[in-house]
């Protein structure tokens, strides 16, 4: 494959090239059978990606090999392994930097490995994806489900999108390539699975042809420009800041920092367009009780809500699709009427709830509740929910 | 390309910098070899010229003579990290990356791969340029595991023998005793086998020296640059001394750099035969070598 055989209707791999628009929502879907491994590959596939560098680490190798069949059948340009998720990380951003579309994966302990990259992504505006399988962190070890690297990744300057299941996963890998990729936004993004209740389950998912793919990333759309030397010499950083001990230097920094964020905020209208909304509420409009949650989480959380229903309980739940940025009107309003907010989660630290009471502060009076959390690998059936609910409420089962 | 990019529109050019002017009109881009390049340095405007390094700092004239040698500055790409070199080689009028502490083989690995990938028939090169901490102790394995994937770029380590930029501790490339801070009672072990390291990592191009002589180190850097576009990568390990923090007098810069040639910076330089047969091949060429 060559980037000297991509046309205007087609790219390298003879693929039909579209909008985004037409892939996701106009685009003829099949039904197919597949993980969440599987399904990103199918992904990857339909987005002409120029670059991806792997390491391995369980959950998310699978996933990472499949890409690796891809650059073998000649659908990705770049594909190696690199030496450890932090050489992994800063290869991504040498990738990305030269002007190419870049994927890798990673979970748990590894994330932490590469944690100096992140911020340095965002920094540099890169528009890279991350897809994080996410397994927990050690010590003790586990390599069970469990999202606690997510808290970590929260103030990185990175978009970070979380996926419930497999369908999801595939759709929200293709928008995000998208929306990192908008002028105005242009940061890295991680879009989030729970590893294993994701990325090994295997589910019923609809997909578009696969003779279609993404119109390749133009890297000269960019604000800052790719170091690929097509560009006019300067001195790049004739008066480097770290040099400086001013207040201009530190309000360019300051500066610099708000405007990653900025640009984060700025997401907002694309991904509400490409994933059809920042959250996803379900259930109850009047009800008493929601449910806040993402991901695997939030599939728990509906089996609750039925089983509510069962029992003459109003509730609701309320999937948040977008962490970063935080999609805190969405929220507002689809609990401002509740009177409990349950935020149940795959961790120990209530990372969600967190951002959940810190969006809500002073805005609403429901009372919120940072349980069930379940960690290192325990499930969270229905019933442990509905527990915390009837403990931590008036209502009564058979109410 | 790239070279098409820099001219700018005739009646653009009355406001634009007066040194960016300076660099089209008077710079090495798009001119050979023989017209700039080291021997001309002073003739012509050269691409790092103010930097805030210290007076005296041998690494400061090292890194301006990488900057003359380069065989196609219009395409080049430089990668740093934390460390003195960085403030001399992010003012010049070529690309800089400066990546995370060590990274910069990680972030030239992905860079090289990158431009192969979107420009297929333009040879780009990409020069990674970090002290003796940055490529031996905090970047180790990225330089390791770069080399050992045969990754197609210069990889040049300024060894001081010290971290010079944090305030003068002891790297893997002191030497054994030396007293620096944080080895209080001296350096209880020796200088990692760089070059050494470089040859089994599959290296195809390696050079030890202190550049005592412009053109010796020149050669060496274009050598080191020409060999990385096409067969494997190239590692450069020069002595570029901290003059600060192993107190040398500013007057005996350049005796104390002739010293270490006579002793462990003599000059050792180790080729493949392909890159010996390339070398033969672009130097019985008088003309500028481009790709």
């Amino acid at each position: 494959m060559s980037i000297k055989n991509m046309t205007e209707e087609k790219n390298w791999s003879g693929q039909k090239l579209v909008s985004t628009d037409y892939m996701l929502f106009e685009a003829p879907r099949e039904k197919h059978f597949m993980t969440g491994s599987e399904v990103l590959k199918e992904a990857v596939k339909r987005c002409t990606v120029d670059a991806s560098v792997s390491y391995p680490i369980t959950p998310q190798s699978e996933a990472a090999h499949l890409i690796g069949e891809l650059w073998a059948e000649g659908y990705v340009g770049v594909y190696f392994r690199g030496e450890n998720e932090f050489g992994v990380m800063s290869e991504v951003q040498g990738c990305s930097m030269a002007g190419a579309r870049t994927i890798t994966t990673t979970s748990g302990p590894g994330t932490l490995r590469a944690m100096e990259n992140f911020p340095t992504w965002s920094g540099t505006r890169i528009p890279c994806q991350l897809v994080l399988m996410a397994r927990g962190i050690n010590s003790p070890l586990s390599i069970q489900p469990d999202n606690l690297e997510v808290s970590f990744l929260l103030e990185t300057g990175c978009m970070i999108w979380y996926a419930e299941n497999v369908q999801e996963l595939f759709d929200m890998s293709i928008a995000a390539f998208t929306v990192a990729e908008q002028p105005d936004v242009h940061v890295p993004i991680i879009t989030s699975v729970d590893g294993f209740f994701v990325s090994h389950t295997r589910e019923a998912v609809m997909l578009p042809p696969d003779d279609i793919a993404l119109r390749p990333y133009n890297p000269y759309a960019a604000p800052l420009p790719p170091i690929d030397s097509e560009m006019p010499p300067g001195r790049f950083l004739r008066d480097p800041f770290v040099m400086k001990s001013n207040y201009i230097s530190y309000a360019t920094h300051a500066s610099w920092q708000w405007e990653v964020r900025s640009a984060v905020e700025r997401s907002k209208p694309y991904a509400r367009h490409y994933l059809n909304g920042l959250a996803h509420t379900t259930g109850d409009e009047d009800a008493e009780v929601a449910f806040v949650a993402c991901g695997t989480a939030a599939h728990q959380a509906k089996e609750a809500q039925r089983e509510l229903t069962k029992l003459g309980v109003k509730s609701k739940v309320v999937k948040l699709r977008t962490i970063r940025p935080f999609p805190h009107e969405e929220l507002l309003e689809a609990v401002k009427d509740v009177k409990y907010i349950f935020v149940p989660e795959f961790n120990i630290v209530g990372w969600l709830e967190k951002e959940v009471s810190k969006s809500l502060y002073g805005k609403c009076d429901a009372k919120i509740v940072g349980r069930p959390r379940v960690a290192g690998g325990m499930s969270m059936p229905a019933e442990a929910i509905l527990q915390e609910v009837f403990e931590n409420t008036g209502l009564k089962k058979g109410a | 390309m790239s070279l098409k990019y820099m001219t700018p529109a005739s009646k653009f050019k009355r406001y634009l910098p007066k040194d960016y002017v300076e660099l089209v009109d008077y710079g090495p881009f798009g001119k050979d070899y023989s017209e700039v390049g080291v021997k001309n340095m002073g003739t012509f405007k050269e691409l790092v010229e103010e930097h805030p390094m210290c007076s005296g700092c041998w690494m400061a004239y090292y890194i301006k003579i990488i900057f003359a040698s380069l065989p196609n500055p219009e395409d080049t790409v430089t990668i740093g990290t934390a460390g003195c070199g960085r403030l001399a080689i992010s003012q010049a009028a070529v690309p800089f990356i400066y990546g995370n502490y060590g990274d910069q083989n990680a972030i030239a690995s992905g860079l090289t791969r990158a431009f192969r990938q979107r420009f297929p028939d333009r040879q780009k090169d990409v020069i990674t340029i970090a002290g003796d901490g940055g490529m031996m102790d905090i970047g180790f394995s990225m330089t390791m595991h770069a080399w050992f994937r045969r990754e197609k770029f210069t990889t040049i380590m300024l060894d001081n023998e010290v971290y010079g930029n944090t305030g003068g501790q002891e790297s893997g490339m002191s030497v054994e005793g030396a007293v620096l801070k944080m080895s209080p009672k001296g350096k209880n072990f020796g200088k990692m086998p760089a070059t050494q390291l470089a040859i089994t990592a599959g290296c195809v191009y390696v050079v030890k020296m202190s550049p005592t002589n412009i053109n010796k180190a020149s050669k060496a850097i274009r050598r080191a640059i020409f060999a990385a576009r096409k067969l494997g990568p190239t590692f450069i390990h020069a002595y570029t001394s901290c003059n600060i923090e192993y107190s040398i007098p500013t007057p005996d810069v350049f005796r104390d750099a002739k010293e270490k040639e006579k002793g462990r910076f003599a000059f050792e330089e180790y080729m493949t035969p392909e890159a010996k047969e390339l070398f033969a091949t672009i130097e019985s060429k008088k003309k500028r070598e481009v790709s």
